[in-house]
């Protein structure tokens, strides 16, 4: 971005929109924005301002503020200063929304992606039986609910023996 | 402080431009209860991550932490919106850190101190099998901003009713002292759990309208939730006795005072502080 003296051009809509998607996620930065799948619309709102939708993963997620200041970042840079950032709840994010390039890239990074959504409530992870991430097995066991970020819960590997994180289905 | 949030002369003033003047009818009685809900997730949120540094393990470390975490995610969005209806204009920064002792409405299970971890796993067990129905309920409300909240909350909750419900089992089945800690904590927290289903006219009015779910209902499905666990466990339900009510008119215990001083020590030190 080579942004300096001039005012940025004003970009269409879909080259935010692009850009919004391309950006890293503060907590799982081998994955999008857009492959994760927490971008909702971008349009104008409207008062014709352009407006783009984020779909929290978790209500509490603590990356939300660095992730409203990038994507205001962009906006600014694409020539919309004035444009907002709103959060959304409904439709909810579920891990659902993760395209197939994210799991992908999850994967290769070690985290592994969710398995078969369910229609509502947690999945109790003993019946899971999640890949390996690094040997794929299925012989891995539930270590904790709870991992190194909200939205990630440790699983153990018994047969290559190593932990690894797997991004919980919600 | 007395509450002024019926009185039509009063709101809006202190406000960011633009919030509604409001606050009268179901839009006061929402403020009061999105209030309640909020202090509820704040101040259960800020107990929890008193265990931060003290787990028993660190993955138990990393698990109450992401407990807390969510559960003030929670507190954030309820505070927003009651700041926003209430006519104030008082953001989710002024609402936790400004208010008083007295000004705070959660429930007395929330703020009970943690206690051993098994205190900490009982009074976990009591909220998150409140809480998960409320918020599924709260999900077929008819405001259409609380319900998305809700649907999103409860599956959050969910996974926090999961943890308590396995280490209930797990203390229970563990040694003699395990089992016997396990009984000692539902014992200490069952007292503050009648205060969650209780009614006011608040409660009334919101459930007539629709607004939101009737905290008395859910009780006996939170009292056969409750047991299965704790029976199944091969622990006691403990016998009804006495029960502590006040936390939703800003009555609160000993312990509250400290938690709300540590809550909000950075505020008072370097008040409108960002970082």
């Amino acid at each position: 971005m080579n942004a300096s003296t001039p005012p940025p051009a004003r970009r269409s809509v879909q080259e935010v929109r692009e850009r919004v998607e391309a950006l890293p996620d503060p907590e799982l930065p081998v994955i999008g924005l857009g492959d994760l799948g927490v971008v909702g619309s971008v349009g104008p709102a409207a008062d014709g301002v352009l407006e783009v939708e984020i779909m929290p993963t978790y209500l509490g997620c603590p990356a939300l503020p660095e992730i409203t200041a990038a994507v205001r970042d962009v906006l600014a840079a694409c020539g919309h200063p004035d444009g907002r950032v709103r959060q959304v709840l409904s439709p909810p994010w579920t891990t659902d929304r993760i395209t197939p390039e994210g799991r992908r890239r999850l994967a290769a990074h070690g985290i592994a992606p969710p398995v078969s959504p369910v229609p509502d409530g947690p999945v109790p992870v003993e019946l899971g039986g999640v890949p390996c991430p690094h040997c794929g097995s299925r012989a891995t066991r539930p270590h904790s609910t709870f991992g190194p970020s909200r939205c990630q819960s440790v699983q153990w590997c018994t047969a290559c023996r190593e932990p690894f994180p797997h991004l919980t289905a919600l | 402080m007395t509450t002024t949030r019926d009185d039509p002369a009063v709101p809006a003033a202190a406000g960011a431009g633009g919030t509604p003047a409001a606050t009268t009818g179901t839009a006061a009685d929402l403020a009061v209860h999105l209030l309640r809900l909020g202090d509820d997730a704040l101040v259960l949120g800020q107990r929890l991550c008193q265990w931060i540094t003290r787990a028993p393990t660190v993955d138990e470390d990393l698990a109450l932490s992401n407990i807390a975490l969510d559960l003030i995610g929670h507190a954030r969005v309820l505070l927003t919106r009651a700041g926003h209806i209430d006519g104030t204009g008082r953001s989710e920064d002024d609402l936790a850190f400004t208010r008083s002792e007295r000004e705070f409405t959660n429930v007395l299970l929330t703020e009970l101190p943690n206690g051993d971890f098994a205190t900490t796993v009982a009074r976990q067990l009591a909220y998150t099998h409140y809480a998960v129905p409320y918020y599924q309920a709260l999900a077929d409300c008819s405001d259409a901003e609380l319900a998305a909240f809700g649907a999103r909350a409860a599956k959050e909750v969910a996974f926090h009713r999961l943890h308590a419900d396995r280490w209930t089992r797990t203390l229970a089945g563990g040694t003699r002292e395990s089992a016997r800690r396990m009984q000692q904590g539902l014992e200490r927290v069952w007292p503050y759990t009648a205060e969650l289903f209780d009614e006011d006219e608040v409660t009334r009015r919101l459930s007539t309208s629709g607004t939101a779910p009737s905290p008395a209902l859910l009780r006996t499905t939170w009292q056969r939730n409750v047991s299965e666990v704790v029976t199944g466990a091969g622990l006691t339900m403990p016998a009804p006795s006495w029960s502590a009510r006040g936390g939703r008119s800003g009555l609160h215990t000993e312990e509250f005072g400290p938690l709300i001083a540590e809550l909000q020590s950075v505020h008072r030190q370097f008040p409108g502080g960002r970082w």
